[in-house]
């Protein structure tokens, strides 16, 4: 005797989270079953394991199709074949998880162009992070799916993803800044880069997207907070006289270090290497025209500020107090112009070397 | 010209793309009715047109709305090439045609094609202007109100139920007609879907003028079944139950049967003596001769004046218990004239009813059925044989011609059946036969046609209209003890027509009962009941040899009788191993395979207060000499009287101890009986009658002379009860358990398993049967577990043969959850049980006028026990109180409210939640309005099974897509639920190796709105003009 069809179908459809969960993070049928057998689901309703067989088949078919439907979460709202309470709908989509996706994975394809060349190398990313590929692949492909539909969007970024995946504040936001690594492919793989997490770089995102894009300036633009503002990073060449002008940068390090003394327990250690910090920040910001550099802003932030400060064991709030200090200076240097657009840079760099700055 | 169809198509979304290049879609629409077509502008490159197209106007006869269903097709303009179909909508505009119900159909409807399922949706807006029809000699029945509900529904009353409806109409199956051969799947499909749907509506048209013309204005209890019958043709048939129902929308309605405006019933010379049965002869002669002999002359019947007096002048000294017996005489031989009265009238008293007003059911005698194979003989159609030239115009003009003598066939076969039933039903002193049902069950071409139903007197109250027998009747029902008046055996003691063992009721005692009662119909309301209630099913497989034509006929008549044998034994052994006396809901059904007949009955099991205590089942050997064999024995004995404890102690079955000397006679030892007759009959009209009682054995004794008899013993042991916080039935609702709450989940479950083919005996076949049954019930239970504590009501389980080696079950039923506290106070009492369900049915209390005519009655002589008198004050008194109440605050609710229904959804709303149930009621709700018959017909084929998630995916995603229509057609006619809901047909074929599959499925229910009692007391407390609209009580959530 074979089962050779067997199905379940409710006017409401049934959704188990713990499948649905199985579900998403890859799990075949068999492996499913296999760990809903761990967890205890037998002795607790008193069911046979050819009941959970056929109750695993039932849900990963219902998943199966409605996945079409979590493509584009709108449709599931409007769509009349699943009949799914609103409050479930939402669950689907964000707290349980299909736009969820793994921090380890993340990592990464972080900054990687969403394109088939990096989907062949999921295979790898699963061996290494131990997510199944099933669940990279759909983490990869929901990441490229939100992205080709904001892509060319106008409006906020943040706004576009919550308004056509329905996904809360703080998911859409994680999002924008996957949209926006991918789109500027800064590189964050780099070995020197490993220590920071998705969180470091997401909170950099957002202060470059509300602070460097060109919708800072202007929202009624296309890409607007995707693409970097390159009439800002042209202008950015600018501030290169900061280190180029001796007497700027002797007049620069006095005003610092005069507002920082006795406040600073590494003093002697800011004192001395003041140039070549100041030449660091101002050359990263100088180098941004080309793209390539632009990839490499991460890099060279922690090669040229992090790292120095790291290893004379710069507290943090040394670092804050030091770099408010900084960027305030700049103020009262009279013959520099550009004060606006220092602040521009400096503002969203202060706060993303801060975060930045751990171990 | 009496009718204006108009329609509005307005908009699409979530298209296909049909464009690969652009990703995207050139729509547009095409709308038909009848031979008329429109169409609508083509919205280019768009996957979510906006058409906004004018009205398109029909103008139709109504006999045409009726019939026709509206087209609505969605194609891709293509420049180059023939535009492609996307996909269609029908729609039954039926529901338009009678004034209470929709007065615009306006939704979402999903586009759907047979090969790619639903794609996309499509917003139209359906209304109908319908011009005074003048002609008398119309052939169209608008007005005729449809119900699938096999009770008055909720907020009608019933003025008269005139009785059974019934038509046929038979055509050629288009996926066997020639020109199949050279179209594509799509267009038979598409053929056979509009031929169905153009059948249906003319079915119900001929049913509805039937309906006129006995003066009523509705049929309850609709079932629209059809036949596959292959090359022989297509048979779409319907039973039903005609009705005058009076919507109760204020209070001024429940005014006494009297006051009726329906005065010219049809007075029908009642000469007609039913046609002699000729095919029915032998066997069964004895049992008509009962009946005759205690149904009184004739010419007695229709006096009621005489009658009268008969009464009065009965002595009523019936305290004693030996005279009681004969004190239920006179007054069963007074009933049963009057109704034999009203309903002699007519050729067959049936109702496909199966719950009732209070009072309307008197006695119940038990279940009759009826079979009989036939043999579908070939059409012998000259155009079949050549496709070329004439033929072909000739054929396709002129075919129905050929089938013009076919319906006669087929109504002969269903009235020779159905003549079997009525006299099955006389014989148990019955003179109507309720909870009726007819069903086939079609293998290559044999044909397997089915009717049961439950024999039973009635009130003749609602039979007629019943001014001059008013007063008689209210005396009538006061001499009915409640609770217990419908077990009282119909028949006469002395005459029984078959051997039969019977006590005196165990709540009145003064009248006899059986120790066991079968019935198709649902648990009375007022029936005492001790404990709860179960599912209880008899599985069967028997295998038959592979014959052609007239031996395989003959092969199947002769494994009936065996098959309705061990059916009903294994029911009975069933029952009393679960400690209860009485089934509710039977349905049997036996389906034919090609080499083998399954058979699988299903019914709810109680424990009636009314009937004695079943005794327990003995084992014995053969053998008794055998030390260890004895041993064996007393084991098994052991397990079954363990078994018996446990059911009763899980099924909270405690019945008050009865002493024997208030029965006043001894309980004689039990014996089983049966209530069932039945006949199978074949072609050559040979019938067989089958005595159910073991002859003089006692039944209750399993003798194990055999492993046969001891895999029997086993298999009654297996049947696993449901895990704690479960209970199932197959009725409306759950005996013993009354406090549900609003979360319903219903479901439709299908397997099908593949035996191995290798040395298939009998019992192995019964063992796959039996796991395959149970598996799905476990299956079930698992997937609901988060209900808990619920109930599976309504299981409804269907069996086919669709090949060879294959069984499929079919489940479809509803959890409902209740409140577990509440439940658990199973020692409600019949007063306090009876004041739930009048709050919860107070309309359906509405219709009796309990109280109007008792004080002009002259008290009884002799008045019945205290307690019941005291119950049965309580029954008409306090319920009525509180239906005054109930109704005041329903009455804002009247029509005025529901006619503004909202505008067409807007495009950017979310989807409602429509409930769907196959129960006539939803829990914690109030339906104030029906919207019409649901009554659809699918079928979805597929040339890439595989890549569609093989058979089970295939499957899964139509039926999901079934529901999805279904709940947007409610939707679209301003609902917010089905009830009643059935899916008749699943048939299900699949061809692996080509990679195909097809599957038909047809289903139905009633279209309602429906207001939460919460929410009704809110708006009752507000003006009539609160905007309480259908729309918003879709919001509610449910799991």
């Amino acid at each position: 005797m074979t089962s050779e069809l067997d199905i379940f179908v409710g006017n409401t459809t049934l959704i188990d989270e713990d499948v649905y969960r199985l579900w998403l993070d890859g799990y075949s049928v068999s492996d499913a079953v296999a760990l809903r057998v761990r967890s205890g689901i037998l002795e607790q309703t008193g069911a046979t394991a050819a009941v959970l067989q056929s109750d695993t088949m039932d849900h990963y078919r219902t998943f199966h199709m409605l996945e079409r439907l979590l493509h584009a979460p709108p449709k599931l709202l409007h769509q009349l074949i699943f009949q799914i309470p609103p409050s479930r709908q939402a669950l689907l989509i964000e707290r349980w998880g299909y736009y969820a996706f793994d921090e380890a994975f993340v990592r990464e394809v972080l900054g990687k162009k969403l394109s088939k060349g990096t989907k062949k190398d999921l295979d790898d990313i699963s061996t290494k992070t131990g997510i199944t590929l099933k669940s990279c692949r759909r983490q990869f492909d929901n990441f490229k799916r939100v992205f080709k539909v904001v892509e060319e969007m106008r409006g906020s970024l943040v706004d576009n993803i919550q308004q056509h995946f329905l996904l809360s504040d703080r998911l859409a936001r994680d999002y924008a800044a996957i949209v926006f690594f991918a789109n500027n492919r800064f590189e964050t793989g780099k070995k020197k880069l490993q220590y920071l997490s998705f969180g470091d770089f997401a909170f950099c995102a957002e202060l470059m997207i509300q602070n460097w894009t060109l919708g800072a300036v202007d929202s009624q633009v296309d890409d607007m907070d995707v693409d970097l503002d390159k009439e800002f990073l042209q202008d950015l060449k600018e501030l290169k006289m900061l280190v180029a002008d001796k007497d700027l940068l002797d007049l620069h390090k006095s005003l610092v270090c005069t507002a920082l003394r006795g406040k600073l327990g590494v003093f002697s250690e800011m004192e001395a290497n003041f140039k070549n910090l100041s030449r660091g920040l101002v050359n990263v910001a100088a180098k941004l025209t080309h793209n390539k550099d632009v990839r490499d802003l991460f890099v060279d932030l922690v090669e040229k500020f992090v790292e120095p400060c790291r290893s004379d064991h710069w507290p943090l709030n040394d670092v804050r107090l030091f770099l408010n200090q900084y960027s305030a200076s700049v103020h009262s240097l009279d013959g520099f112009r550009h004060q606006a657009l220092w602040d521009r840079y400096m503002g969203t760099l202060r706060g993303c070397l801060l975060r930045l700055y751990h171990d | 010209m009496p009718g204006k169809l108009k329609v509005k198509i307005v908009a699409g979304r979530h298209l296909p793309v049909m464009d690969r290049a652009s990703d995207l879609t050139d729509a547009f629409v095409e709308v038909k009715f009848g031979n008329t077509t429109f169409k609508t502008d083509v919205y280019l490159k768009s996957l979510n047109p906006q058409w906004n197209s004018e009205w398109f106007k029909f103008e139709v006869d109504d006999e045409d709305l009726q019939d026709e269903p509206l087209q609505i097709t969605v194609l891709d303009h293509d420049t180059y090439s023939a535009n492609d179909a996307i996909g269609k909508v029908y729609i039954d505009i039926d529901p338009l045609l009678y004034s209470e119900a929709a007065t615009v159909i306006s939704g979402w409807f999903p586009i759907y094609d047979t090969i790619h399922g639903i794609r996309g949706e499509i917003n139209v807006v359906v209304k109908v202007d319908l011009f005074n029809d003048l002609n008398r000699f119309r052939q169209s029945s608008c007005g005729v109100k449809f119900f699938c509900t096999t009770s008055i529904p909720k907020c009608y009353r019933a003025v008269i139920i005139h009785g059974f409806v019934e038509e046929l109409v038979v055509n050629e199956d288009p996926e066997y007609q020639w020109i199949d051969r050279i179209r594509t799947p799509r267009a038979s499909n598409e053929a056979r879907q509009r031929l169905i749907s153009l059948m249906s509506g003319e079915l119900q048209r001929k049913i509805g003028l039937k309906v006129l013309e006995m003066r009523g204005n509705a049929v309850v209890g609709y079932l629209q079944c059809f036949d596959l019958e292959g090359e022989s043709g297509l048979v779409v048939r319907a039973i039903g139950t005609a009705c005058t129902l009076d919507k109760l929308s204020s209070p001024a309605a429940f005014l006494p049967a009297c006051n009726s405006p329906s005065k010219e019933m049809k007075e029908i010379p009642f000469n007609e003596d039913p046609n002699p049965n000729t095919h029915s002869s032998g066997p069964s002669t004895p049992l008509k001769n009962q009946t005759y002999s205690f149904s009184p002359s004739k010419s007695y019947s229709r006096q009621s004046s005489s009658s009268d007096t008969d009464l009065s002048l009965t002595p009523k000294t019936g305290m004693g218990s030996g005279s009681a017996g004969k004190e239920g005489g006179p007054f069963k031989a007074l009933l049963r004239q009057q109704t034999q009265s009203a309903l002699e009238q007519r050729e067959f008293p049936f109702f496909t009813l199966t719950a009732f007003p209070p009072g309307f059911l008197v006695h119940v005698g038990g279940v009759v059925s009826a079979r009989s194979v036939k043999l579908l003989d070939r059409i012998h159609n000259p155009a079949f044989v050549g496709i070329m030239g004439n033929t072909r115009s000739y054929k396709l003009l002129d075919w129905n011609s050929f089938n013009s003598d076919e319906p006669e066939t087929r109504d002969a076969w269903w009235a020779e059946i159905r003549q079997e039933i009525k006299s099955h039903a006389k014989a148990l002193g019955c003179h109507a036969v309720v909870g009726y049902s007819e069903s086939t069950s079609i293998c290559e071409e044999v044909c397997i046609l089915s009717a049961s139903g439950t024999a039973a007197v009635l009130n003749p109250r609602f039979l007629q209209d019943g001014t001059v027998e008013g007063c008689l009747e209210q005396r009538l029902e006061e001499n009915l003890p409640a609770g217990c008046g419908f077990c009282h055996i119909p028949y006469d003691e002395l005459n029984m027509p078959f051997p039969a063992h019977l006590t005196y009721c165990y709540n009145c005692r003064k009248q006899k009962v059986p120790d066991v009662l079968f019935t198709t119909i649902d648990l009375p309301i007022d029936a005492t009941v001790i404990g709860k209630g179960c599912l209880i099913q008899a599985r069967l497989c028997r295998l038959k040899k592979k014959a052609q034509a007239e031996a395989n006929a003959t092969a199947i008549s002769n494994l009936l009788p065996f098959m309705e044998y061990e059916v009903h034994t294994q029911l009975m052994n069933k029952l009393k191993l679960k400690g209860m006396n009485a089934l509710f809901g039977l349905r049997i059904q036996i389906t034919v395979g090609e080499n083998m007949l399954m058979g699988l009955a299903s019914a709810t099991g109680v424990y009636l207060a009314a009937l004695p205590t079943p005794g327990g089942i003995q084992i014995a050997g053969k053998t008794p000499n055998d030390g260890s064999y004895e041993q064996h024995i007393s084991h098994m004995q052991k397990k079954i009287n363990d078994t018996i404890a446990k059911n009763k102690e899980l099924y909270e079955i405690n019945p008050p101890e009865v002493s024997e000397e208030i029965i006043g006679s001894p309980i004689p030892e039990p014996r089983q009986r049966s209530r069932l007759l039945r006949s199978q009959s074949e072609s050559s009209d040979e019938v067989t009658e089958l005595d159910l009682s073991h002859g003089k054995k006692d039944a209750f004794v399993l003798e194990i002379d055999d492993t046969d008899a001891m895999e029997d013993v086993h298999s009654l042991l297996t049947d696993v009860p449901p895990p704690s916080g479960f209970y199932s039935c197959n009725t409306e609702i759950m005996p013993g358990i009354n406090n549900w709450t609003s979360e319903i989940q219903m479901f439709t479950s299908v397997r099908v398993i593949r035996l191995s083919s290798l040395n298939l005996t009998n019992q192995a076949l019964n063992k796959n049967f039996n796991d395959l049954c149970e598996n799905l019930l476990k299956s079930l239970y698992f997937k609901l577990r988060s209900m808990i504590p619920c109930c599976l009501c309504h299981v409804n389980f269907t069996v086919s043969l669709p090949e060879d080696e294959l069984i499929q079950v079919t489940v479809t039923a509803v959890a409902i959850t209740f409140d577990k506290n509440q439940a658990l106070q199973t020692t409600k009492t019949h007063v306090e049980k009876s004041l739930q369900r009048a709050s919860t049915d107070n309309e359906e209390l509405l219709q009796f006028p309990l109280e109007l005519c008792s004080d002009s009655l002259p008290s009884h002589p002799f008045p019945p026990a205290k307690e019941h008198l005291e119950s049965a004050s309580s029954n008409s008194g306090i319920p009525a109180a509180q239906r005054a109440v109930t109704v005041e605050k329903a009455s804002p609710m009247g029509e005025g409210n529901f006619r503004n229904r909202s505008a067409p959804p807007c495009a950017n709303s979310t989807v409602g939640v429509v409930k769907m149930t196959p129960l006539s009621f939803i829990p914690g709700a109030k339906i104030t309005k029906y919207l019409g018959i649901i009554n659809m017909f699918f079928i979805r084929e597929t040339t890439s099974l595989r890549e569609e998630g093989g058979v089970s995916g295939f499957l899964h995603a139509f039926i999901a897509e079934v529901f999805a229509m279904v709940r947007a057609h409610v939707a679209a006619l301003g609902g917010n639920a089905v009830v009643s809901y059935i899916m008749k047909q699943c048939v299900f074929m699949e061809n692996p190796n080509k990679n195909q599959a097809q599957c038909l499925i047809n289903v139905s229910g009633d279209a309602v709105v429906f207001v939460r009692e919460s929410e009704l007391e809110v708006v009752s407390t507000q003006q009539p003009t609160a905007n309480c609209q259908p729309s918003c009580t879709g919001g509610e959530v449910t799991t």
